[in-house]
């Protein structure tokens, strides 16, 4: 039997704020120096800590928000999530349920428009490390991490292929660094991804979801979709049903294992935290948030295929801001050059850093193919130079070589530059004989 | 001398301006007080007797050399005692809980820095319910605290060490906090001014959190001057804390008056509560009276029935404690989830059940929504009058072992209290009269940061009598 694939995704990026997202600490996990170095009362989550949300992180949860189309309500608060982990040193994690910053919002793909449910802050759990020291297994825990600003993008089921959830993927990752808010680095974890995935026979949402975690790359995501593909038909075609189920991705594999099955996944107990109040969110304070948006991929897209350039190689255009730069050079030079520059670039013709757009331009100025081409427009024209400088013809008859270009010159002047340099050549050359 | 630890803040504070004594007297007066009370009290989880005595000698001399006056540090050389759940630097901290039973804190609570700051020796840790869940002071892990008027009576609580340790004058004022009576309660009675702010007054940041929407750190003192002096040191807003609000705080001791007339007072019916202890009904009657006789206009009002508080209190408040000790999870600390305390772990049961998928609409959902009926109540009466007086218990202090077998005994003795605190209100005990040679206590209530309002009604009435003298 034939399946659809059905995916949803979710999107952990850690936000690149000053402060962490409930108290002063400095947020840069990645470059300590050393474990438990920025760390307070808040972070540690001590008897008596108190959060105080950090202004940046939802200035830049409402810019990806606005930058993604989502709504932007009138007012969010921040739920506790409670689930016990050594790293999570609450007992609970501060997040957002039911009145997230942003609600809806749509990513394009080649393949279709990829909603999302929402977008929600919330803060990162500490880093648990499982060492060895004087001879004893031992597990540490670094809370350098712990308590930085994290915003979760949930799509709706809408990724049909591996194929588009590679480029729905990319496009996020290339509009949150243009938004200049995270380096949504996928290695060091300031990216992170987990999938649901189930297969339906007609289309419609099945009553089951596998859930994927463990995923580290866009190619990681695309094979454990493949692999689930896989292992999921097999199990529907025996009449079964599979299991909803978290499962981790192996790489090694480029298959998933079980982890965790639905009777024994948590209940997280979610309530509004009472230390923080709930935050109103005014259209003034959006307006001015939105100021920060620069010209993102899709619309840059847009703007390219309406100067002509085919969609394939608006896209690639888009999100490479070294070939942006050279087109919006030369649209500003010469806008006729537009399209065949842009082909010339993708097709790697151009290489940019050793021609300049304005040296590129004038080198298919000279290539350029004119449009008066006809023999029979440019026969009197070149007849009529030629009458009007009798010395010239006679230096090239006496052997002046030069004095065909001074000719062509004079064909190029009266036509504009519209004459084809080789025909008017050869038909001076066939005149001169 | 006479025996300095009977003194008022502020007659310590003057007796020190007038170097009529230096703080290392005053201090060990109030250690001396301590020693001889304390095997009978047990209002001490930690005494600081070293530390006391080196923040005394340095008051004294910061006294002496003018470093310090009254005005840069109003409570320079003034020993006092912190409810055991306020953080403490390097000072063991365990909230009556053997969980935190070693806990040495890494930093001070805000309240802790501002007492510190303003000069104060804090002279010790208070014993208290643990983890505050409790009106009586019986669930501390470390063992009760007794009433100093009747040491076979309970303190109440959860403040009942701080409120014992001033009513026996261990100390000259202290700091307790209240998630819904846990000051005016055990103030009540002990006999003693508890001073219970708006939410949001006065930081709860370094406070062991009990249920985040209604902790409420407050003053516990010998005379409504005192208590006012206290507010006034320990609230504002605090950078740390999201639930303060940025308002300027009056000098509460300074405004303080006597003149009171024309003021409004609100006399709920329902609060008055038929089945409370003979006498308790009269003796506040007879205080609200006195107040009339001082200028103030009686108003009989009619409120939602406290009753309907004491459900919806416990709803929010258990989902909070479920919440708040989370973190004690076994791997911090020191000692895992065993060393909590029956009532913890009651509270921690029901607080889980009531927020758990599928029961949370029913319960912790509704319980918000009635109390924004019990604040719209309160809204309701404050448009007419300027404050709300009420017995504050509906009994005196009861008998060592009555919360055996009673899982509910706070919610039931604070029913008068329990309202106020889900509206944020502020409140204040004044100890009005005796009953069997135990204290009765009157509480006022008043609108969101109205303190002022009801300070000056407490001390209007506390400077017109003598309320030890106020018998049946």
């Amino acid at each position: 039997m034939t399946y659809q694939l059905i995916c949803g995704a979710e999107i952990h990026v850690e936000l690149k704020t000053k402060s962490k997202m409930f108290c002063g600490c400095k947020n840069d996990p990645f470059h300590a120096a050393k474990p438990n170095i920025y760390t307070c009362p808040v972070c540690l989550g001590l008897p008596g800590g108190l959060p105080v949300p950090n202004q940046q992180a939802i200035e830049n949860t409402i810019l990806l928000g606005l930058a993604l189309h989502s709504d932007i309500p009138t007012q969010s608060h921040f739920d506790r999530k409670h689930y016990f982990y050594p790293d999570l040193p609450k007992g609970y994690q501060i997040s957002q349920k039911d009145e997230p910053f942003c609600q809806g919002g749509y990513v394009e793909t080649t393949f279709g428009r990829v909603r999302l449910n929402h977008i929600h802050l919330e803060e990162d759990a500490a880093k648990m490390h499982h060492a060895t020291v004087d001879g004893n297994k031992v597990s540490l825990i670094d809370y350098n991490r712990s308590s930085v600003a994290l915003v979760e993008i949930v799509t709706e089921p809408d990724i049909k292929s591996p194929e588009q959830a590679k480029e729905f993927l990319k496009n996020v990752r290339d509009i949150i660094r243009s938004l200049g808010i995270s380096d949504c680095d996928m290695e060091k974890g300031s990216m992170r991804l987990e999938a649901n995935i189930s297969l339906s026979p007609d289309g419609k949402l099945p009553n089951y979801k596998v859930e994927v975690k463990n995923i580290n790359s866009f190619r990681y995501f695309a094979n454990a979709l493949t692999s689930e593909f896989t292992r999921q038909s097999a199990i529907l075609d025996e009449g079964k049903t599979p299991v909803q189920e978290t499962r981790g991705y192996r790489s090694d594999k480029s298959s998933t294992i079980s982890q965790r099955t639905k009777e024994d996944a948590a209940d997280y107990r979610y309530f509004p935290d009472p230390d923080i109040p709930p935050i109103e969110i005014s259209r003034e304070w959006v307006a001015q948030i939105s100021k920060r948006l620069p010209e993102l991929p899709s619309s840059k897209v847009d703007s390219l295929i309406s100067l002509g350039i085919s969609e394939n190689a608006a896209k690639i255009i888009a999100i490479n801001q070294v070939m942006m730069e050279y087109i919006d050079r030369v649209k500003t030079l010469n806008p006729k050059y537009v399209q065949q520059v842009a082909k010339d670039l993708v097709n790697k013709k151009i290489d940019s850093t050793k021609i300049t757009p304005n040296e590129y331009i004038k080198s298919l100025d000279t290539k350029s193919t004119s449009k008066i081409s006809d023999e029979a427009v440019l026969k009197p024209l070149i007849e009529k130079i030629l009458a009007d400088n009798p010395r010239v013809v006679a230096d090239y008859k006496n052997g002046k070589q030069n004095a065909l270009g001074f000719f062509i010159g004079a064909v190029m002047k009266a036509t504009s530059g519209q004459a084809d340099p080789n025909i008017s050549s050869a038909i001076l050359t066939n005149i001169l004989k | 001398m006479s025996d300095l630890s009977k003194l008022t803040l502020a007659e310590s504070r003057h007796g020190l301006s007038q170097k009529d004594f230096s703080s290392v007297e005053l201090t060990t007066a109030c250690l001396d007080s301590i020693k001889h009370q304390e095997s009978t009290l047990h209002a001490f989880v930690t005494v600081l007797e070293d530390d006391a005595i080196e923040s005394a000698k340095l008051a004294d001399k910061n006294l002496a050399s003018g470093a310090w006056n009254l005005d840069t540090h109003p409570l320079a050389g003034i020993p006092l005692s912190l409810k055991d759940n306020f953080l403490t630097k390097d000072q063991k901290t365990t909230a009556s809980s053997k969980v935190l039973d070693n806990f040495y804190p890494q930093y001070d609570a805000t309240v802790t820095a501002k007492l510190r700051a303003a000069g104060a020796v804090i002279i010790g840790k208070n014993n208290m319910d643990a983890w505050a869940h409790g009106s009586s002071t019986e669930t501390s892990d470390f063992g009760p605290t007794h009433n100093p008027w009747d040491p076979t009576k309970l303190p109440g609580g959860s403040s009942g060490g701080s409120a014992a340790a001033v009513s026996s004058n261990e100390v000259i004022c202290a700091i307790g906090s209240e998630t819904a009576g846990s000051i005016r309660q055990p103030a009540s009675w002990c006999g003693v001014i508890g001073f219970k702010p708006t939410y949001g007054r006065v930081s709860r940041y370094g406070v062991v959190a009990m249920e985040a929407s209604l902790d409420s750190p407050g003053p516990l003192a010998k005379t409504v001057a005192d208590a006012a002096l206290l507010l006034g040191i320990i609230a504002g807003h605090d950078h740390h804390d999201a639930t303060t609000p940025n308002l300027p705080v009056p000098n509460y001791a300074k405004a303080l008056t006597k003149n009171i007339s024309g003021m409004r007072i609100g006399i709920p019916n329902e609060y008055f509560l038929s089945d409370a202890q003979d006498g308790i009904n009269d003796l506040v009657m007879r205080s609200a009276k006195q107040l009339e006789k001082l200028g103030v206009t009686l108003v009989e009002v009619s409120m939602m029935d406290p009753k309907y508080s004491i459900a919806d209190y416990t709803i929010i408040q258990r989902a909070g404690v479920s919440s708040n000790l989370s973190r004690y999870d076994g791997v911090r600390y020191g000692h895992d989830r065993s060393y909590f305390g029956e009532e913890a772990k009651r509270r921690i049961m029901l607080g889980s059940y009531a927020l758990s998928s599928g029961f949370y609409d029913a319960y912790y959902k509704r319980a918000q929504q009635v109390r924004m009926l019990l604040k719209r109540d309160f809204d309701r009466i404050f448009s007419s009058v300027d404050a709300i007086l009420a017995p504050t218990s509906p009994s005196t202090a009861l008998p060592l072992g009555a919360t055996k077998g009673q899982s509910m005994f706070g919610e039931l003795s604070d029913v008068l209290i329990e309202g106020s605190s889900l509206a944020g209100l502020t409140g204040v005990n004044i100890p009005v009269g005796l009953l069997g040679g135990l204290p009765v206590g009157m509480q006022l209530m008043a609108n969101h940061f109205a303190e002022q309002t009801i300070l000056n009604l407490a001390y209007a009435y506390e400077q017109s009598l003598s309320w030890k003298e106020n018998t049946l």
